[in-house]
């Protein structure tokens, strides 16, 4: 390495730490508001203290894994279905002015309606089981991944196509070997917008008809006024959040190391 | 010696503008051949026809004899930026031309592409790692790996600095010496087209019909320093109208007159007008 990258990698390790400074002064001004001037009540908010002591107890009873497991699952479930059908809309709709006169307009439509709204039709259609948690999480995670695609193949820089064609490429190549992997950054985004979304849309997915799940602990958490799991419901889905973007960044990175989108 | 590239009385008009009307061009197999002229006088567009990224309204192409339609493999082209594609190491950005087979399998070609360019030891890098001359290099590379027969070269060295674009020409007069290729340049750089070229051909007028020739006879290796050079330097000008004084009206055809026939060669030294 050399020294420039070097110093260039110690800047950004600095850097990182800096990210660490503002959620650890919300914690000590938390800690400061409740335990030590008492400003609040603690069923209007509990201490850290409480809220640690209630996360312990959640965690070794095994509740708490529990939850966990039953919502990253719907996370993954729903991600995965939604990009994949996102996948195929987009990439037919970036190529072909056709499909995107067809296909489109309805889409644009379907985008702006508040997820919640669909939740009663889920539950009437596909019943209270996984399969309406999942398909309200398909339904978030399916936009981002669509429109940020759809972006991509339409930014293809005619430069690198006319490259294409003076090597005798086909259409079919040249969709292969330049528009798609110039998309590719872009899908990429769409992909860490969407698994957010997900974590967004499962809550809502869970505030109903459900027994099992963060979103549901969250519910449990108001009707028996136990402000401090909400709170634990609150930490665990941030964190969660925070860390499947760091690895969805990660793979990013890896699959497209050109790719200056970071 | 033999036609390696032929263009019979091409005519394109952009809207009702006429870009080239009747412009016949012939390219000897193993010549190197220099347009130049004013920007916007054709020659990139001449160079696009002849690439097959463009179609001619009318008039014919033929590459070896053979009548050429469509882009081919047999015809290289550089393009005046790298345009290396962004997501391929150098190594896959050499390869690119090459049917799916011989990509996998081209290591030692890759190794022999990238030393006859002097980029030895390159192969895993990004494109965003190069300067541009590297990547012009690169792109060199990229075009010589499908062996084509003709290269078509636009303005390919006119985006890195002087110093860069001596090195780039000698790289390429090498790579001549070697193969033998057929090459077709456009540049605004008459040096550039002095020094590399077997002939020089300047396009005038709106729409550009008659293109002159001068014949550069000065065995290779050149010196930069000839006084010959620097003689038909001063007969491009003249043809150019670019020696100074009164501004002279573009595409004029007061030097039709004074013009020789079509590839005929300008002597060194000799009198301008007959």
């Amino acid at each position: 390495m050399t020294w420039a990258a070097a110093s260039r990698g110690a800047e950004h390790r600095r850097r990182r730490w800096l990210g660490v400074v503002l959620p650890l002064t919300s914690v000590m001004l938390w800690f400061a508001v409740t335990s030590w001037r008492h400003r609040f009540l603690p069923h209007q908010l509990p201490s850290p203290g409480q809220v640690a002591e209630t996360a312990w107890q959640l965690a070794r009873s095994g509740e708490l894994w529990q939850h966990v497991l039953a919502s990253s699952g719907r996370v993954l479930a729903g991600f995965a279905l939604g990009a994949t059908v996102a996948l195929v809309l987009g990439t037919l709709v970036g190529l072909s002015r056709t499909a995107e006169a067809l296909v489109d307009p309805l889409l644009q439509l379907a985008r702006n309606v508040p997820s919640l709204a669909w939740v009663p039709f889920l539950l009437l259609w596909l019943g209270i089981d996984e399969a309406p948690k999942i398909t309200l999480i398909a339904i978030g995670a399916a936009f981002p991944v669509y429109l940020n695609l759809v972006a991509g193949v339409r930014q293809t820089d005619r430069a690198l196509l006319e490259v294409g064609r003076v090597f005798g490429l086909s259409r079919d190549a040249q969709i292969r070997r330049i528009v798609l992997p110039s998309a590719l950054p872009y899908l990429l985004v769409g992909l860490r917008i969407a698994l957010g979304q997900s974590w967004l849309f499962l809550v809502a997915a869970e505030l109903i008809a459900s027994t099992r799940g963060l979103g549901f602990l969250l519910i449990d958490g108001e009707n028996t006024a136990r402000p401090d799991i909400m709170l634990v419901g609150i930490l665990v889905l941030a964190i969660l959040g925070k860390l499947s973007d760091s690895a969805l960044r990660d793979v990013t990175r890896r699959l497209a190391p050109w790719s200056e989108v970071r | 010696m033999s036609v390696a590239l032929r263009a019979d009385r091409l005519v394109q008009r952009f809207g009702t503008r006429a870009v080239l009307a009747d412009l016949s061009l012939e390219v000897g197999r193993g010549e190197i051949v220099s347009l130049v002229g004013p920007s916007g006088c054709g020659k990139s567009t001449l160079l696009r026809l002849l690439a097959g990224l463009e179609r001619a309204e009318t008039g014919r192409i033929e590459l070896a004899g053979q009548p050429l339609t469509a882009p081919s493999r047999l015809i290289g082209y550089m393009f005046q930026d790298p345009r290396l594609l962004p997501w391929l190491t150098v190594r896959d950005n050499i390869v690119f031309g090459l049917p799916g087979a011989a990509r996998r399998n081209a290591d030692g070609l890759v190794g022999s592409l990238l030393s006859q360019v002097q980029l030895e030891g390159a192969a895993s890098l990004w494109p965003h790692q190069l300067s541009g001359g590297m990547a012009q290099r690169v792109a060199l590379a990229r075009c010589l790996a499908v062996e084509p027969s003709v290269v078509l070269l636009d303005e390919p060295f006119s985006a890195v600095d002087a110093l860069t674009r001596m090195a780039l020409q000698d790289l390429l007069l090498a790579i001549w010496q070697r193969t033998q290729l057929t090459m077709l340049l456009v540049t605004h750089d008459l040096d550039e087209a002095l020094y590399l070229s077997d002939r020089v051909v300047v396009m005038l007028g709106r729409p550009v019909a008659l293109s002159e020739s001068l014949v550069v006879t000065l065995p290779r290796p050149r010196d930069r320093r000839a006084p010959e050079l620097a003689t038909w330097r001063g007969q491009l000008l003249e043809a150019l109208h670019l020696t100074g004084g009164a501004p002279q009206p573009l595409g004029s055809d007061t030097l039709r007159g004074r013009t020789r026939p079509h590839g005929a060669a300008i002597q060194p030294g000799a009198a301008d007008d007959p």
